[in-house]
């Protein structure tokens, strides 16, 4: 659990809790839609705020479909050891990667994570994915899209585009990762660079 | 950390970092592609000035596992042989560019040396000096007391430390730079460890190491433990009688067939055993202990590789070394946004 603080940069809430689920809802559906149906559907979240919206994704699509049980198709891709900038950044210490049962051959992959900026962190999560299967399509699904892509990746389904500078950042909040003075908190927030 | 010269002075917080990075690793074991780009280009020497077949070829292997280029350097038959001095050995690995390396030395404190040195600007692990220290083996024992022990009290591994667990380590504890290594780790993970071995085999100034010394095996035995460490009895470095016979040692110290039944019949279910290895079958351990359900010996050799993958990674990866020249003033590269990733 991160305890955010209270921050001394200006900062405004671009999504609140129900903007949040109701996007959620959206691309719970899309999913399904460009899937045409539930089948072979695996949700891969990325540590550390992708894999709390994988399991709000997966229990999204159990309820609009009855016979998918969503623990069975969520997992947790972490893709700390494929990073291009391991040695420019602090070390970071790996998180668990934990597969569904089925595994994910032949499975249609959907990678999701909080924001989607440089494209680096999908890169890596596609490198993580070929050492651990051959999926037979990987598609992307982010809360944010804030732009900046520095790679060739798009997003399939994206929560809310937000048009940013790059000096600015997006923090998304989660109530199973974060809380403010003890309190779960959900929003996403962007705060003004320096 | 830049360097992992030995446990005395590691503190908690980074040890149960590296055996949690260690839990990670260890999960690559079992994946179809047994390999992870995270040390790609970079070259970790294996500099062995000592005898040593499961450690080289276990930092080898966790080296090739993080996709590090190894190059393994043994003393003999090299120009260590010829008289070259540790310093221009140092050198001569720096100019080929070498990020880590592992050495073992026959004198106490050569890692050290390295480390303190500018010959060399490489991360330093230590991987046995004299009987100094070996501090990877024993946070691999660690890890393996630390999956067993989280295992029975039901409580993930990840973040755990060893308080309350009751380690007995017994042998030569003289010659041992395990035991050292192992007496100050479990000491810093909350462990209650207890060293059992004859007087002749224990050094001077043991009295203030923060453990228990006993001289009886079975009373230690009898006064309940969780983990039975046995040494390995270093016939190598004996260059003077420190015990009667090898008989009489055994009878007294050994872990016998005779206490791999007291121990079920003092009622302790989950007690291990562990060896570091390599084992003198008939002499410290019997070949029944060491093949019984209890014995953790070839889990340790696996969980070995794990803890080193993980002090690899956690030496190399940062940035706390000279970065490669790049734009760290673009923004998107110092990832600004709401967490780690972009």
């Amino acid at each position: 659990m991160t305890e955010v603080t209270s921050a001394h940069v200006p900062s405004r809430v671009v999504l609140n809790q129900a903007d949040i689920d109701r996007a959620l809802t959206r691309i719970a559906h899309e999913i399904l839609e460009a899937n045409k149906g539930s089948q072979d559907l695996v949700l891969l979240g990325i540590p550390s705020r992708g894999y709390p919206l994988a399991v709000r994704l997966a229990n999204k699509i159990a309820a609009a479909d009855p016979t998918v049980n969503a623990g069975a198709i969520v997992g947790q891709l972490d893709v700390t050891m494929f990073r291009d900038d391991l040695s420019h950044q602090p070390t970071r210490p790996p998180h668990h990667t934990r597969l569904p049962l089925s595994g994910i051959d032949n499975k249609v992959v959907v990678l999701i994570d909080d924001v989607l900026y440089s494209g680096r962190t999908i890169r890596a999560a596609l490198d993580a994915l070929v050492d651990l299967g051959r999926p037979r399509i990987v598609r992307l699904a982010v809360l944010v899209d804030r732009g900046h892509r520095e790679l060739p990746i798009r997003a399939d389904h994206v929560g809310k585009n937000l048009p940013t500078s790059s000096v600015e950042k997006v923090r998304v909040h989660l109530e199973e990762t974060d809380s403010i003075d003890g309190r779960p908190i959900n929003e996403v927030v962007i705060e003004a660079g320096k | 950390m830049k360097h992992l010269l030995s446990t005395e002075n590691l503190a908690a917080t980074d040890a149960i970092r590296i055996l949690d990075t260690a839990e990670e690793m260890s999960a690559v074991g079992d994946r179809e592609v047994k390999k992870l780009p995270a040390l790609r280009g970079r070259t970790v020497v294996n500099l062995f000035f000592e005898d040593s077949t499961r450690t080289r070829i276990s930092f080898e292997a966790a080296a090739k596992r993080l996709s590090a280029d190894v190059i393994n350097f043994a003393a003999k038959g090299s120009s260590v042989s010829k008289g070259e001095s540790l310093k221009d050995t140092a050198q001569t690995l720096a100019a080929m560019g070498a990020d880590a390396v592992v050495i073992r030395h026959w004198a106490s404190g050569a890692p050290h040396r390295l480390a303190a040195t500018d010959w060399i600007d490489a991360a330093v692990i230590n991987a046995g000096d004299g009987t100094h220290e070996h501090p990877t083996q024993a946070l691999l024992d660690a890890f393996t007391m630390r999956r067993h022990w989280s295992r029975l009290s039901g409580v993930a591994s990840t973040g755990a430390d060893l308080k309350g667990m009751r380690v007995a380590i017994a042998g030569d504890v003289l010659h041992s730079r395990v035991a050292r290594s192992n007496v100050w780790l479990l000491k810093t993970l909350g462990a209650e460890v207890t060293l059992v071995a004859p007087p002749t085999l224990l050094p001077i100034g043991v009295e203030h190491w923060p453990c228990k010394v006993s001289y009886n095996l079975d009373e230690t035995l009898a006064g309940g433990i969780d983990a039975m460490m046995m040494l390995r009895v270093q016939g190598e470095r004996m260059n003077a009688s420190f015990f009667p016979s090898t008989r009489e040692y055994s009878r007294r110290w050994g872990f016998d067939d005779a206490r791999l039944r007291a121990l079920d019949e003092l009622g302790m279910k989950e007690t291990i055993i562990m060896h570091p290895g390599p084992m003198n079958r008939g002499l410290e351990i019997s070949s029944a202990a060491a093949d019984s359900p209890r014995s953790t010996v070839l889990a340790q050799v696996r969980n070995g590789v794990s803890v080193r993958m993980a002090a690899l990674y956690l030496l190399l990866s940062g940035d706390s070394r000279e970065a490669a020249p790049i734009n760290t003033a673009t923004p998107a590269f110092a990832s600004p946004s709401s967490k780690e990733s972009n």
